[in-house]
């Protein structure tokens, strides 16, 4: 059991800290390898025998194979390393960010535009904690 | 004698990069970040200076999860431009002045500053993207570059306070270097953003603007925001402004702004450029 953080308490922010990165190693290693041309066209061909070569968990496996963004992270992908799939596919940050937040990518790109996603009513997941997010 | 003569701190954007290479500037989008940026490579061409230690993080390129350097500094004559999986971005190759490198190093180690020492590394759109912001697209760069990379990937970074006072460290050691040489401080990266979970795009412009004021009206306050502050207040990225601390600390009490630029959005990024003069003395 890991140790509470003070930082668990930011709604929607997956902070990859020790935890994440004990679990999340061979995940992000693998999307490190993507630096490579080779291995983008290796992982391109075959996708399933190309993460043979790492020793990701099932559930890992299915988050990338899936393009699940959100559930990469919650088994340990960080964003820097998670992002490089995202670029074999041709996607942007932007792109990512807006299948993250649940939101097509129009109305994200619009949210960003008009300024951001406001701090305000975004800082605690706690109720009782929400009264002094303004 | 080396001297510091102006700070800067510029965000760090890859996409704005790419923008660049790709000759979208002058897009409806990107126009108006371009253009306050104008300014500001008009003072830097004017001071000309010799060398500039950029502060950044790499973001998985040159390092990756398997060695997490805390503080690492480059002594290298030359960076490749690093593949940061669609290909290498087509600007300059950066040439390093690996004899104050080194004197930096054996410096901020002798002054409890435990380095890590890289003699090969190539730089990724944390170093490239703040030289373009700052040079345009001259055919080389016009100064040689020590990269100094902190990691803010990895939880925890190094603190605000501890960034800060390897700043005054910087400081303390460029001045014992024998050599004539005006040297520029790159603080990148920041400022409000979050590029990760449900909460991504995250961005607080009051917060940016406090920061901003304070980096000259009171930047030792600023040195005692906590990790969690900037991840809840600035989002999870947001705390990348650690990196700004590095540079300030290595100026001087009285170092004057000189030029402010803050835009949003650049991508998913509120994006800043400062200037701060170093030249009237502590």
């Amino acid at each position: 059991m890991t140790q509470p953080h003070d930082y668990d308490s930011i709604p929607g922010t997956y902070v990859y800290d020790a935890e994440r990165g004990r679990i999340g190693y061979p995940l992000n290693m693998f999307c490190m390898s993507l630096n490579k041309a080779e291995n983008r066209r290796a992982f391109r061909e075959n996708e399933a025998a190309y993460l043979d070569r790492f020793t990701l968990t099932a559930e890992q496996r299915r988050t990338v194979l899936e393009r699940d963004w959100l559930g990469m992270l919650k088994v340990g992908g960080n964003i820097y390393y998670t992002i490089k799939i995202a670029f074999c596919d041709g996607l942007t940050f932007q792109d990512v960010a807006g299948m993250m937040s649940g939101v097509p990518k129009e109305t994200y790109a619009k949210m960003m535009l008009a300024g951001g996603r406001s701090a305000d009513g975004n800082r605690y997941t706690d109720a009782v904690d929400a009264a002094k997010d303004k | 004698m080396a001297k510091i003569v102006a700070g800067i701190a510029c965000s760090h954007v890859p996409a704005i990069g790419v923008a660049m290479d790709k000759g979208q500037t002058a897009t409806a989008y990107w126009e108006p970040l371009f253009k306050g940026y104008e300014p500001a490579r008009d003072w830097l061409a004017k001071l000309a200076p010799d060398v500039a230690i950029i502060v950044y993080n790499d973001h998985a390129n040159a390092f990756s999860l398997e060695i997490i350097p805390t503080f690492l500094i480059g002594v290298a004559d030359r960076f490749p431009i690093a593949d940061e999986g669609f290909g290498p971005r087509p600007v300059p190759v950066v040439q390093g002045h690996s004899e104050l490198a080194w004197h930096l190093a054996e410096s901020l180690i002798l002054d409890e500053f435990d380095m890590t020492i890289a003699n090969e590394m190539p730089v990724d759109h944390g170093l490239t993207v703040p030289l373009s912001v700052t040079c345009g697209q001259p055919a080389a760069w016009p100064f040689k570059v020590i990269p100094l990379c902190v990691n803010v990937v990895q939880y925890p970074p190094p603190t605000g306070a501890r960034c800060f006072k390897l700043g005054q460290a910087i400081a303390r050691a460029i001045e014992k270097f024998p050599q004539e040489l005006r040297v520029v401080i790159y603080g990148t990266g920041g400022m409000s953003h979050q590029l990760q979970g449900e909460r991504a795009g995250l961005i607080n412009r009051q917060f940016d603007t406090a920061f901003l004021d304070n980096l000259t009206k009171d930047p030792l306050s600023l040195t005692r925001i906590s990790h969690t502050e900037y991840m809840r207040e600035a989002g999870s990225e947001g705390v990348e402004m650690v990196m700004w601390h590095v540079m300030r600390g290595a100026l001087g009490e009285n170092a004057s702004e000189v030029y402010r630029h803050y835009h949003v959005p650049a991508s998913n990024t509120a994006a800043a450029l400062m200037i701060l003069d170093n030249r009237s003395g502590a």
